[in-house]
């Protein structure tokens, strides 16, 4: 039934236009993103404020080896698992230097990471063009299976399927395998291992978790979603500037781990998919709602959509301070702890 | 597990369900107009920073539009046998490349007949790709970045000159003020590293020597430790590629630590708004805007005061380019007799139109031909006209031209005046003073042809620089 | 070598304001363990409201100077107010909860505040009214003005001032005792709210005071001006050792002067491979390597691992 609804999903969405499945498309792409920090903040407990660079990594990787900037077209089985690589390569190099730090060293330390490969990337045309600067990297290719484009609109069995649906198709067969992967590490000896270095890291290493070389798996594990999700981005957008990967998308991903429920899941979907698409809702929904409530434009809709979206994060984490969807677990101990 | 996971999908379908159905509900403020006649709605996107640190210029290219829309409006055009209705939806991308591709689609959607924009290089680059797959004609008043046309879509114009003719014509400039040295400053943003690129080689190729080349970013407010390094160098000029937010204070700073040295920028500091964030030290230093100044164009100076008279503002940078930019939409929808995007997108690119910013005609790849760049130079807040370089000597020349025509025709004038006033006196010397008049009208004509030539050449030579 | 010296004046008057917003988080972390990312908000809304009231004042008729005043004046007052509500309405239902959601909250509140700030301000940008005579000096070869002058001297004071409260009186001795051990405290008859209260009080007002000198300084105010402020400055405060009030002091002089003499001499550092497009992340390298020897900030203290 759940795959009825995730196969109707797109063609529901179309009806409002394509911007809707697009929108779909980045949501699914943010759940990527999400679970990747789940694994890093929520399993592991390490506050991961630049988790946006192993996007950015991806992403270019995508760029630099699809498009006419070095001239080079390379196939998605060969580019997915070298930004995966690389990712998993940048999740070690950013991780080792925290390894000694705690809670909120270890924040302005990954964030000030996230910063110098943004800024990295902006100015690396010179001397050598690596990646462009902030003019970015146009006219990449899209994914594509043979002689089977992913962009533009075809037929199949009468049906005119569109660029974004056939993407959103790619989205959700990978979502699948990520998700996947994900329980399963969970429920695994690496997973409890990792939640034990979150609850009390002295403990698990006092009963002999190699608390160093797990950290660097979480970091490395985490980066690689990211590094899979930027390639898809980069691909669907045919576009990367660095601007796409500033602080403020760090940010917005912790913001979907915590307020979806940490740690969880389930939650930390709903949290990416609610935060990517309630800014899209009120973009369209701000200008007619006042409309309706007060029959003339009080605010400007830019200006509101934003606020109201800040409102809704203050207001969810006030009444529900676990998430939206929190582990069952989670939810018992904070009843013990009491409010 | 399962209920759950298919509850959150539900609810989620849900919610695009209803999105999806509210915006086809989306409320069109309109007010009918009561008509026998058929009528069509034209409807135009517009795009540009509403939100961020460029709002007050996207406010101001949304005010450009929505006085042209107003304007047609009122006139009331007949387009296919009906007439047309042009409305504006406007869009916020907030100089953000990837919310302007959500935006782009967003109008690809709602399927507008064209669209004004976007403001920065950096969003309208890669929102023509959108436009162009949906063929959708988009006609920019702000983007400057040279590769904008160069990607080889049919539906991208842009009704000014883009930064290869602005940096020329600024490292022209700067090496005609005299300066040896130059540092240049770039705010690291697809706009201003553009327009300092180009301004660099056209200042070596000028003799100029650049002397330091510092960076700093579209949000920064200091600028103290890049300016102190400046000052070590003794460089005669400061050239800014970047935006009047950052350039005032850096004009200020640089006056605070003393440094001596003249400042030139782009079309991002020609604004009231830099005058007004660098305050004295603004005084006596040079911009660059592509076109020709508006009061010496025909329609220039009633635009200003219908701009003034509507907003009660002033004008802050591209307003006129986005006022001309709808009105070549419309009239190549008029030409073409047809709303459709793939009927008039053809006539675009024939255009030739007098705009408040200068004569409209596109070269093949979608650029305005003979683009010309004026520079200015800020005297007592205001801006105050320098001269203008590069193409710009096609409007001057066709000027000149009508000019000399207009000197012929007086000439050939006084010869028939004095043919008359001599009269029937003295027939020999009538014909004696017509034959001299004869001969000075010769030479008058023959004059007034070289002008005409002169001029032709010169419009050719700009061309073929361009 | 010439401008060595003037870099240097460059970086203590940014770090001097680095060092007044980062007083403000690291007061706010020590008692409660919490990023408070709103608070460079607040700075910004300080800065907003001096130019408005003063602008006002002015406009009605009185002297520039004393409307500086009642304008700076105003902005602390508000600056507190706001403070006050942040604490009392988005952090203390919080108190009790995981450590991030608060975090969230706060990043909530720093949007709802920046759009907030766009609806009443406007989008443009405004010019602060220049209160100071164009005062130049010139000393071996550095150039600074008055205003420069004036902001080292109102920050140190400042500092100074704080330092008094929280070593040589009743309210301080609270606040340091919460910091250690909230619950000892309590039992001591210190009453936690109240101190809290007090710490998000008194924080905000050093941030109002930051945002008067923030805008007398580059002489232009924008809605978005909090955000980059607060960033560096919390960087400042975790450099300096985040709970450590002296540690936020330094770490802000420090990051300022390390900006200023980054972005001039990392051209001449790297051979030319690093120009001053580089110059953000010298600060984040320094603060690397620098948690790398000492994993607590410079002056932080060895504290066991919290949960």
């Amino acid at each position: 039934m759940l795959a009825a609804l995730l196969v109707a999903l797109p063609f529901v969405a179309a009806m409002g236009g394509q911007a809707w499945v697009r929108i779909l498309d980045f949501a699914i792409l943010y759940v990527f993103l999400a679970l990747g920090l789940n694994i890093v903040v929520g399993l592991a407990g390490l506050l991961d404020l630049g988790y946006i660079a192993f996007y950015a990594v991806g992403a270019y990787t995508w760029a630099l080896l699809a498009s006419p900037h070095f001239g080079l077209h390379w196939p998605i089985w060969a580019i997915l698992p070298v930004g995966a690589g690389l990712a998993c390569l940048a999740g070690v190099v950013l991780g080792s230097p925290t390894l000694k730090l705690r809670g909120d060293y270890l924040a302005i330390v990954t964030l000030g990471f996230g910063e110098i490969v943004r800024i990295f990337l902006n100015n690396l045309n010179a001397p050598i063009n690596v990646t462009n600067g902030p003019q970015g990297i146009t006219l990449i290719d899209p994914v594509s299976f043979g002689a089977f484009q992913f962009s533009g609109t075809t037929q199949i069995l009468g049906f005119a399927i569109s660029g974004p649906q056939k993407y959103y198709f790619l989205l959700v067969a990978l979502a699948i395998l990520v998700i996947i992967i994900n329980l399963r590490l969970q429920h695994s000896r690496i997973g409890r291992a990792w939640q034990a270095i979150r609850e009390d890291e002295i403990a698990a290493k006092a009963i002999g978790i190699n608390t160093r070389n797990l950290k660097l798996l979480a970091f490395a594990m985490g980066a690689s979603f990211g590094g899979v999700a930027g390639g898809i981005f980069s691909a669907m957008q045919g576009f990367v500037s660095p601007e796409s990967f500033s602080l403020i998308e760090s940010i917005m991903i912790l913001a979907m781990v915590v307020l979806g429920g940490m740690g969880h899941i389930p939650g930390v979907i709903l949290g990416a998919v609610l935060l990517t698409v309630l800014p899209e809702v009120l973009r369209y929904g701000v200008g007619p709602l006042q409309m309706a409530l007060f029959g003339k434009m009080l605010a400007d809709p830019e200006s509101l959509r934003m606020l109201v979206f800040g409102l809704a994060l203050v207001l969810v984490m006030r009444f529900k301070p676990a998430g939206l969807w929190p582990s069952p677990v989670r939810r018992r101990e904070l009843q013990e702890t009491g409010k | 597990m399962q209920a759950r996971l298919s509850v959150i999908a539900l609810s989620v379908a849900a919610v695009f369900a209803l999105s999806a159905c509210g915006q086809k509900e989306e409320p069109k403020p309109v007010a009918a107009a009561p008509d026998a006649k058929p009528e069509t709605v034209v409807k135009l996107g517009h795009v540009a920073p509403m939100t961020g640190p460029q709002a007050h210029l996207g406010k101001d290219n949304e005010n450009g539009a929505v006085l042209a829309v107003e304007e047609l409006n009122a006139k009331g055009m007949e387009i296919g046998g009906a007439k047309v209705r042009f409305e504006l939806i406007n869009e916020d991308d907030g100089a953000d490349p990837k919310q302007g591709a959500i935006v782009a689609q967003k109008l690809v959607d709602a399927k507008v007949n064209g669209v004004i924009g976007h403001l920065n290089s950096g969003t309208t680059i890669p929102a023509s790709k959108l436009y162009f797959d949906a063929g959708i004609p988009q006609v920019s008043g702000s983007a400057t970045n040279p590769k904008y046309t160069q990607q080889g879509f049919k539906t991208a114009f842009r009704v000014m000159a883009n930064d290869v003719q602005q940096g020329l014509a600024l490292g022209e400039f700067a090496a005609k003020q005299g300066v040896k040295t130059v540092a240049i400053v770039d705010d690291r943003t697809a706009y201003g590293q553009g327009l300092a690129d180009e301004f660099k080689k056209a200042a070596e190729a000028a003799g100029i020597k650049v002397v330091a080349t510092e960076y700093t970013n579209d949000k920064a407010t200091d600028f103290k430790a890049i300016l102190t390094k400046i000052k070590s160098t003794k460089a005669e000029l400061i050239f800014f590629g970047g935006m009047d937010a950052q350039g005032g204070p850096l004009a200020k700073q640089a006056k605070q630590l003393g440094v001596k040295a003249l400042f030139l920028g782009g079309d991002g500091v020609c604004t009231p708004e830099f005058m007004k964030l660098g305050g004295e030290a603004a005084e006596g230093n040079y911009c660059s805007l592509p076109g020709s100044p508006l009061e010496k164009l025909a329609n220039g100076p009633a635009f200003k005061e219908k701009f003034n008279k509507r907003f009660n503002a002033e004008i802050q940078l591209y307003a006129p380019y986005v006022y001309d930019a709808v009105w070549v939409v419309a009239e190549a929808m008029k030409r073409a007799d047809s709303v459709d995007p793939a009927k008039y997108l053809a006539e675009i690119g024939k255009t030739r139109y007098d705009g408040v910013t200068a004569q409209i005609a596109f070269d093949e790849f979608g650029d305005l031909k003979g683009g010309a760049i004026s520079m200015y130079k800020y005297t007592g807040g205001k801006l105050e006209y320098v001269e203008t370089l590069g193409g710009g000597a096609v409007a001057t020349a066709g000027s000149e031209v009508k000019e000399a025509v207009a000197e012929v025709k007086d000439a050939a004038k006084a010869v028939a005046g004095a043919a008359t006033a001599v009269g029937k006196e003295a027939v020999s010397d009538v014909k004696d003073a017509a034959k001299a008049a004869a001969e000075a009208g010769k030479d008058a004509v023959k004059a007034g042809a070289e002008a005409v030539k002169n001029a032709a050449d010169a419009t050719k030579a700009a061309v073929d620089k361009k | 070598m010439d401008i060595f010296l003037q870099q240097i004046v460059n970086g203590l008057v940014q770090g001097s304001i680095y060092a007044l917003v980062a007083l403000g988080y690291t007061m706010v972390y020590g008692i409660m363990g919490l990023i408070n990312f709103a608070h460079g908000e607040v700075v910004m809304i300080g800065t907003l409201v001096t130019i408005t009231v003063a602008g006002t004042l002015i406009k009605a008729g009185m002297p520039v100077a004393l409307a500086g005043l009642a304008g700076m004046m105003a902005a602390v007052l508000v600056c507190m107010a706001l403070g006050w509500a942040l604490e009392r309405v988005a952090y203390r239902p919080l108190r009790h909860a995981p450590r991030l959601t608060p975090l969230i909250t706060a990043i909530g509140m720093s949007i709802v505040l920046q759009n907030l700030a766009m609806m009443v301000w406007g989008r443009n940008y405004l010019t602060f009214p220049s209160f100071l005579p164009n005062m130049d000096f010139e000393l071996a070869g550095a150039h600074f003005t008055a205003i420069q002058v004036i902001i080292v001297l109102v920050s140190a004071a400042t500092m100074g001032a704080l330092l008094l409260l929280v070593y040589r009186t009743k309210l301080g001795m609270a606040m340091r005792a919460t910091a250690q051990n909230p619950a000892v405290a309590s039992l001591m008859g210190v009453n936690i709210n109240r101190v809290i209260a007090a710490a998000f009080v008194i924080g905000s007002a050093l941030g109002a005071v930051a945002g008067v000198m923030v805008g007398a300084y580059y002489e232009i105010a924008h809605y978005q001006m909090g955000f980059m402020l607060g960033l560096k400055a919390f960087t400042a405060a975790v450099l300096g050792g985040i709970g450590n009030l002296a540690g936020a002091m330094l770490g802000g002089i420090l990051l300022g002067i390390i900006e200023a003499l980054g972005a001039g001499y990392i051209g001449d550092l790297t051979g030319g491979f690093l120009g001053s497009h580089y110059q953000d992340i010298f600060a984040f390298v320094v603060l690397i390597v620098v948690l790398m020897f000492k994993p607590s900030g410079l002056f932080g203290e060895k504290s066991g691992d919290r949960a």
